[in-house]
């Protein structure tokens, strides 16, 4: 067990610096834009946009700058600086990771429990309205981009300009240790639209899965023995969230892109936010740094989902 | 028929299922009994109904959609009228179940032990620790070794055998007073076929419950069973007393089961007789007899006329429902005991050949 997360941890570490190579070039070879450029101001002479490249280290090859790059973050957890305010990627992501983590871990929680609960309301009451509809509204908001979903929600249900004045707007965010009353209002609508489509994925899933569990053998013994029936549908749900977990780790991919997106649409100060503006910046280092972080974070979340799957199902054995 | 102390009384049964091709008439007008302590064995091909039927017994068909009439009589109680909670009652407390394949019927995650502790639970209201140790108890009556170590193994972990061991601990777990085995063998090996089925009958002398065994297998019934209904298409179409039914079997079908398995004490090179066709679709059964289609006897006039169960002559308990005079049916019976193919017998009966 011990060995067996210490490999998939080594196996992430190699990932990761794959991942932070495949995004150097990605951003330094493809035709953005040139940084220096866009820092020389208007009309910059030829020897400014050369000077500045210098301070930057943009002149070196290609190899150096990221042999350079990496051997900062592993020598001194140093992830550059952005070009624009000369901070430090490092303190840049640390002063934005709460709101973040606020908005991910909220809508993380719903989507579970969101998904999970109509999954099961549906299998249970399959066929009927209630199951139609829950899974008609599921395909409606898994095919629902964020973005568009949140637009709606600001335009029908902001306290500025929605037609329901029902939450605070676009902007509101505030820090949850500040004033947890207005943390929790100002971040409802961005949960549930973050949460919506991953919960919809689940919620069918769910459904999918323990219907095919229901019909099983093992739950007609259930019925067989005497059991209630609330206990023979908990053997059901036991069986049928193992697939799902797995499932849970691919989703959380999903879930950080979506935050990227959630933050934009609702201004909220977080790392998604951050990525946003320095993806139209060409801030490279910045940019680099925010996609470690959800890479990184990926990687945890699938070793995690394993290791629990292995809990969850005794036939499971590591290797 | 009727005896007034049948334990079990399932009288005139309809289990019919809507399907998109069809209503399938699973169960087609049943009548049997089991009494106190006996052993009743129910013989068939796959299909004919007898899984359907023992499971309406317990309710467990009632969600399924199933339209069911009849009555099922349970120490003078109607199951089949009785509400889901007081059905829930009886389920695995007065009435238990065990099923053909032991891995599937039990929840691969839990542990064996969790899964007896819920079945006692279910009915008892026990602490926990109580109901482990009586878990503990009933793997040791059922020949599991080492049964504080096993308890906690996981269904995975069991053989074959000693899942079925577990089922039946399970089942025996609040010493029912009558045990259904649908078809309780056929998932394993012969040699703990054996061991299964004479820990069964062990256990029936110890607790002195009565049993349904279901099966397809005339050699299991041969050694358990008291009395022995034949099922054909949903419907029974001979039962007997277990010694009646293999010395004087009255119907071409039981003729057939018995035809087609090899005995040890038969010449070497007589040849299994299997039973031409396959079974009956139950959507459009055959008019009439439902096994004249397949039947070596059948005459123009069963394709018509649908025998009910009538008593054999001179043999009680005894009935077949076969439109074959009785005299005929003994003298094929008796050329065919001797060793006669059917078509041998026929022409020495000298019926005409069936037209099939």
């Amino acid at each position: 067990m011990t060995g067996y997360v210490v490999r998939r941890i080594l196996w992430g570490l190699a990932l990761l610096i794959i991942v932070a190579a495949l995004t150097f070039v990605l951003f330094r070879v493809l035709p953005t834009g040139n940084p220096a450029i866009l820092r020389a101001g208007r009309d910059p002479q030829p020897k400014l946009i050369k000077e500045i490249e210098r301070v930057l280290g943009l002149d070196k090859s290609l190899p150096v700058q990221f042999w350079d790059y990496i051997k900062n973050i592993f020598l001194h957890f140093n992830f550059g600086y952005s070009y624009y305010n000369q901070e430090s990627v490092v303190s840049l992501v640390k002063e934005r990771l709460p709101a973040t983590a606020s908005l991910a871990i909220g809508a993380g929680v719903l989507w579970v429990v969101g998904g999970l609960t109509v999954g099961i309301i549906s299998a249970l009451k399959r066929h009927t309205f209630l199951d139609r509809f829950s899974m008609g509204g599921a395909l409606v908001l898994i095919s629902a981009p964020e973005f568009w979903l949140g637009l709606l929600a600001l335009f029908f249900f902001a306290s500025d300009i929605g037609k329901i004045k029902l939450f605070p707007g676009s902007g509101s965010y505030v820090g949850l240790t500040d004033d947890p009353w207005g943390w929790f209002k100002s971040l409802i609508m961005p949960w549930l639209v973050l949460a919506s489509g991953s919960a919809a994925v689940f919620a069918r899933l769910m459904r999918g899965s323990l219907i095919e569990v229901m019909d099983e053998d093992y739950i007609r013994t259930a019925r067989a023995k005497g059991l209630r029936e609330p206990q023979v549908v908990r053997q059901g749900v036991r069986s049928s969230i193992n697939p799902i977990v797995t499932l849970l780790s691919l989703e959380i991919g999903v879930l950080l892109g979506g935050a990227v997106l959630v933050e934009a649409v609702f201004n909220i100060p977080g790392v998604g936010l951050l990525a946003y503006h320095s993806i139209i910046q060409s801030d490279f280092n910045v940019i680099q740094g925010t996609v470690l972080l959800a890479s990184m974070f990926i990687i945890l979340a699938n070793i995690a989902a394993d290791i629990a799957y292995a809990y969850l199902d005794p036939r499971v054995v590591f290797k | 028929m009727s005896t007034p102390e049948a334990l079990l009384r399932v009288e005139d049964l309809y289990v019919e299922y809507p399907t998109e091709d069809g209503v399938v008439h699973a169960v087609d007008g049943i009548t049997y009994q089991v009494h106190k302590g006996r052993t009743l064995g129910i013989v068939g091909e796959s299909g004919s109904g007898k899984t359907v039927s023992s499971l309406t017994t317990l309710g467990l068909t009632r969600r399924q959609g199933a339209t069911i009439r009849g009555k099922i009589l349970f120490e003078g109680r109607d199951l089949l009228t009785l509400p889901e909670s007081e059905l829930r009652a009886i389920r695995g407390n007065e009435i238990a179940m065990i099923f053909q394949d032991p891995l599937s019927a039990l929840h691969p995650l839990y542990t064996v032990g969790n899964q007896l502790v819920g079945a006692i639970r279910a009915h008892n209201d026990v602490p926990k620790a109580k109901a482990r140790e009586r878990a503990v108890e009933l793997l040791g009556l059922v020949g599991i070794p080492e049964p504080k170590r096993r308890v906690d193994a996981y269904p995975h972990e069991f053989s074959g055998g000693m899942r079925q061991r577990a089922m039946i601990a399970m089942a025996l777990s609040n010493e029912p007073k009558l045990l259904i085995a649908d078809e309780p063998t056929t998932a394993l090996d012969v040699t703990v076929q054996a061991q299964i089925l004479a820990l069964m009958e062990r256990l029936q002398r110890e607790l002195g419950m009565a049993i349904v065994i279901i099966t397809h297998d005339l050699g299991v019934v041969a050694e358990m069973a008291d009395d022995i209904s034949v099922m054909y298409a949903g419907r029974i179409i001979e039962t007997a007393p277990a010694q009646a039914l293999f010395s004087n079997p009255e119907h071409p079908y039981t003729w057939g089961l018995l035809g087609s398995i090899p005995r040890v004490d038969d010449d070497r090179e007589k040849e299994l007789v299997p039973i031409p066709g396959t079974p009956p679709s139950l959507i459009q059964p055959p008019s009439g007899c439902h096994f004249h289609p397949r039947c070596h006897y059948a005459q123009p006039d069963h394709a018509r006329i649908d025998p009910s169960l009538e008593p054999i002559p001179g043999e009680p308990d005894h009935f077949a429902a076969c439109l074959l005079e009785s005299e005929v049916r003994r003298r094929l019976w008796s050329e065919l005991s001797a060793g006669s193919s059917p078509e041998d017998a026929l022409s020495e009966v000298g019926l005409p050949e069936a037209a099939t």
